[in-house]
């Protein structure tokens, strides 16, 4: 060692290049067995691959064919949907259906028409096949028929050993027990579809069959759906479950618990009887949504199964469209139910609301011929603010709707929510229309013409609202200014956020005067206030749906006007009125009048609440 | 002199086999452009790199040599103390803009380091510089052991220990060794996780556990097995698209080629292969010092171990370790640190005219 390294610090450069190519060679030799040790290892792994792929090919080849090892998808058990106080609302079921798994039937067609001499399986079964064929990965199995009945079960138990690639599966089906009552806002779940695959993780929803369609099966989907997990079975050649291997477990989906109390949504239906119509009812302190009533409804049952094309049709042209959800999305003129929030304008621009005006039973533009009536032809004599809510003069709103302008109007009943979304979690909700010059402008390409500051008044021309924005609105003015966001998922947090900011002598005026409509003894709705230990702030509303004539030589007869001609009868209040609860907005299509149709469905709401909750 | 300079042969050679990797990796993800997208970028930094480092004058290695084993090292127990957790083992190492493997790039600083120390020790290396040289490896290899990643810990002894062998260790010693290295086998054994135990004992039997560890080395050769002389043909290969085949794209693509090209399709990879390490090869015979000569065996090593580990395992001859096949599998710290190595290659083949001259 000691002369290796002499040799290499004394080095001259003879020595040094000597020694390199010493080193050279003995390098060289390395590398050389090197290049052989290479070549003959890389030689033994193609030897294996020739084992592999020519000598045992065929063993190979034909488990690869018949690849016993299945990886077959667990889906999870969608999350129940349950009221506030635990009621199930929409559950799971099992229920057997008949799937296929394509890749292990020799012919696919004949296998089907075979099954069919069986069991009844309809052309929308086998396209919706198809369909669901399309979007499985291989040897997945893909559903033929539903909601196997037992005796189909049992012709195909029995007939199982005659066909390869079939599988009998007990699947989890979703069931609404309430049926047609909670139709709109539980909505559905139906058969997933290809626009629906779009929507999601396609690993997270391979081998989910149903998907939310409708309302808070729809909104809140992917909560609902939970997650997917994987077995691996043995199949033998005819795909027949020989032992299971390991098995994942599905991360079930969440539970949703609602702001609503059955009891009380069976209630408000029960109170509207066999009416057209929707019903909110709210607690104004958070929003909690215990009743949202849209009648008539459907089942949504027949939705799970795959409702069939009559039937459908039949839903889709009933006259009074139990399909469209009435509460979110239906928009009516608010008529009356208007007249607090422009009566509150009034104060809060400070005219003079105190002073009485007479109500003649009709009104005049300074220097126009047309007369506005008052739903009173006789006049209401000399009132003032308070007054006119009680008695839902139009003439007073005619002129303070004057005195205010469409501009301001707009900007406090804005405040009110009306012309925007309530925000619920329901989505699709409709805006409403809460008009002003600008808009009117923006929208329709004309000014703003005073004859309709007029009837803005009183809720009538461009105004619409939907009952949750009127349920809304009402919440904030019981709460006196303080936000409300209407919600149906349960939570607890009250919002400490004002809406609207008014002096208290303000919300007491306003306050008063629907209170009165209820307890005073000329008040609209003063037949509801009988025999009633606690007290009620209301206002009643009767919305046009058709124009009637406002001339004199108008001769029909409210009574003769055909019933879809009639006037949507509407109805807001809060009750008790020092320290409100309950919320309620009710407005049934075509009902008459506010005060004998509407105004009565809210006392048995009430009624309800402060007997049961 | 002053103009670029690159290994023509070699990056033929890298090209095809690049090609290669991508057309399978096409395949392997279900025909998913992005997947073939995403490895054509890492790809062109790889390529860039090795190209820059081409031009690089071979002794600039040998100079850095330790400062490079030191911030390996450092590296290393960075991960160690503040690694992201990746399936199980402590490996990743987040820089913000991209999560990196440090154990990978000890493949490379490993050897460099070793050659640097035995470059200068004559023949035949004298014992207590083999046992120095055991000493840098055996340093970072535990620490990479204890992510834990037996794999990469192979690979890092293995290529000191084959600088070892190209530096000049007397084929007495070497026999010893390797009689040393069984003897330690029950004792490694001891030291296993239970996982990788398990996968050395389906390595005897796959079928005594064909859903656990085993399950991935029968699928995959009934993947290799099915392809047959010719293969089912580019996409056609159903173990991969079935989802049979476990990390079809990385780990396990060769069962995914094998499948699809069959035993004529490895035959053409295989002799890329070949062609690629005895060009290494020869270039690390030809090289102008000690340093660049070891430097050179070393890459050659690595990359020999990458495909014998790779395939074999894939093949059923090997424990399941998580070595990619070089060049081919879908991933990028293996792929730059290749290039980065081929880049070294090419440097030392540039440097080999100033002794000839």
């Amino acid at each position: 060692m000691g002369v290796d390294r002499g040799g290499i610090t004394g080095m001259k450069r003879q020595e040094t290049l000597a020694d390199h190519r010493q080193d050279l060679r003995r390098y060289s030799l390395r590398a050389l067995v090197a290049s052989v040790a290479v070549m003959a290892v890389l030689m033994l792994l193609f030897a294996r691959l020739y084992f592999l792929q020519v000598v045992d090919h065929e063993h190979y080849a034909t488990a690869s064919r018949s690849n016993r090892l299945r990886l077959e998808v667990l889906p999870p058990v969608r999350g129940a949907i349950v009221d506030r106080h635990g009621e199930l609302l929409a559950v799971n079921v099992p229920a057997f259906s008949l799937s296929l798994v394509p890749e292990e039937v020799d012919d696919l067609d004949e296998l089907i028409a075979s099954l069919g001499g069986l069991i009844d399986i309809s052309d929308a079964d086998i396209e919706r096949f198809s369909q669901q064929r399309g979007r499985s990965q291989p040897f997945d199995a893909v559903v033929l028929r539903g909601h196997l009945s037992e005796e189909e079960l049992a012709v195909l138990a029995v007939n199982s050993h005659r066909f390869q690639g079939i599988r009998l599966d007990a699947e989890s089906v979703r069931s609404y027990p309430y049926g047609p009552l909670l139709a709109h806002l539980v909505g559905y779940v139906g058969r997933m579809s290809e626009k629906d695959l779009k929507q999601v993780n396609a690993d997270r929803y391979r081998g989910t069959r149903f998907y939310g369609k409708s309302g808070i099966e729809l909104v809140y989907e992917s909560q609902l759906h939970g997650d997917n997990s994987f077995r691996i079975v043995e199949r033998n050649a005819r795909g027949r479950e020989v032992r299971e291997l390991q098995r994942g477990t599905p991360g079930a989906g969440e539970l949703i618990q609602l702001t609503i109390d059955v009891g009380f949504q069976r209630a408000a239906v029960v109170a509207l009887g066999d009416q057209a119509g929707a019903i909110v009812a709210m607690k104004p302190d958070n929003g909690a949504i215990l009743a949202l009533v849209s009648w008539p409804a459907f089942d949504p049952n027949l939705f799970v199964r795959g409702i069939g094309n009559d039937a459908y049709q039949g839903l889709l042209h009933d006259p009074l469209r139990p399909l469209f959800n009435r509460a979110t999305r239906g928009q009516y003129p608010p008529g009356s139910t208007l007249k607090p929030f422009v009566g509150f304008a009034g104060i809060e621009e400070d005219i003079d609301v105190t002073s009485r005006i007479f109500c003649p039973g009709f009104f005049q533009l300074d220097g126009r011929e047309r007369r506005y009536r008052c739903w009173k032809r006789w006049g209401h004599g000399s009132l003032d603010l308070v007054g006119a809510i009680t008695q839902s003069c139009d003439v007073f709103f005619y002129n303070l709707a004057v005195s205010l302008g469409i501009d301001r109007m707009h900007h406090h009943l804005a405040r009110f929510g009306f012309g925007a979304r309530t925000g619920l979690e329901l989505g699709r909700e409709s805006v409403g229309l809460l008009p002003s010059s600008e808009w009117k402008q923006a929208a329709l390409g004309e000014p703003w013409y005073l004859g309709e500051t007029v009837i803005s008044g009183i809720g009538q021309g461009y105004n619409s609202a939907t009952v949750l924005q009127l349920a809304r609105a009402t919440a904030i003015l019981a709460q006196r200014g303080k936000d409300v966001r209407p919600h149906l998922l349960l939570r607890t947090e009250e919002s400490e956020k004002y809406a609207v900011q008014a002096p208290d002598a303000t919300w007491d005026t306003i306050i008063e005067g629907m209170t009165a409509v209820v307890h005073g003894p000329k008040g609209t709705a003063r037949k509801i206030g009988k025999g009633i230990d606690y007290q009620i702030a209301g206002k009643t509303g009767t919305a046009q749906v058709y124009q009637l004539s406002q001339d004199k030589d108008e001769k029909k007869n409210r009574g003769e006007v055909a019933k879809k001609l009639q006037d949507h009868a509407l109805f807001i209040a809060f009750a008790p009125v020092e320290n409100p609860q309950l919320v309620v907005a009710v407005i049934v299509e075509n009902g008459g009048s506010g005060s004998g149709t509407a105004a009565p469905i809210a006392r048995k709401l009430f009624d309800y609440y402060f007997a049961n909750l | 002199m002053k103009y670029f300079r690159f290994d023509s042969l070699l990056l033929a050679i890298l090209l095809m086999l690049i090609t290669i990797g991508l057309i399978v990796s096409y395949s392997a993800s279900g025909g998913d452009m992005a997947v073939v997208k995403g490895q054509l970028i890492r790809v062109g930094i790889g390529l860039f790199i090795m190209l820059a480092i081409a031009q690089v004058p071979s002794y600039f290695f040998y100079r850095l040599a330790p400062a490079l084993f030191l911030f390996g090292l450092a590296l290393l127990l960075a991960v160690e103390l503040a690694g992201d957790v990746g399936k199980g083992a402590q490996r990743w190492l987040d820089l913000g803009v991209m999560r990196f493997q440090p154990s990978e790039l000890s493949k490379l600083i490993v050897p460099l380091m070793v050659a640097r120390y035995l470059s200068e020790r004559a023949h035949p290396l004298p014992w207590r510089y083999i046992a120095g040289a055991l000493l840098l490896i055996v340093l970072p290899v535990a620490l990479i052991l204890g992510q834990p990643d037996l794999g990469t810990a192979l690979m890092v002894t293995a290529s000191g220990l084959a600088v070892i062998f190209f530096a000049g260790i007397s084929w007495r010693l070497m026999v010893g060794g390797a009689a040393l290295g069984l003897a330690l086998v029950p004792v490694a054994w001891h030291f296993m996780h239970d996982y990788q135990r398990r996968r050395v004992l389906t390595l005897l039997d796959p079928s005594s556990d064909p859903l656990g560890a085993g399950y991935h080395i029968i699928q995959s050769m009934i993947a290799i097995g099915s392809g047959g002389v010719w293969g089912k043909g580019w996409m056609n290969g159903t173990q991969a698209h079935l989802k049979f085949l476990p990390e079809s794209s990385t780990d396990f693509i060769f069962a995914v080629f094998a499948e699809e090209f069959g035993l004529v399709g490895c035959g053409v990879l295989l002799t890329l292969y070949l062609a690629l390490l005895l060009r290494g090869l020869q270039i690390s015979a030809t090289a102008g010092d000690s340093f660049g000569r070891l430097m050179a065996g070393a890459i050659v090593a690595i990359f020999f171990f990458y495909v014998v580990v790779n395939i074999g395992m894939v093949a059923g001859v090997l424990p399941v370790v998580g070595v990619p096949l070089p060049l081919i599998s879908y991933g990028g710290s293996s792929l730059v640190t290749l290039l980065l190595g081929f880049g070294v290659l090419m440097a030392v083949r540039n440097d080999r005219k100033m002794w000839t001259k």
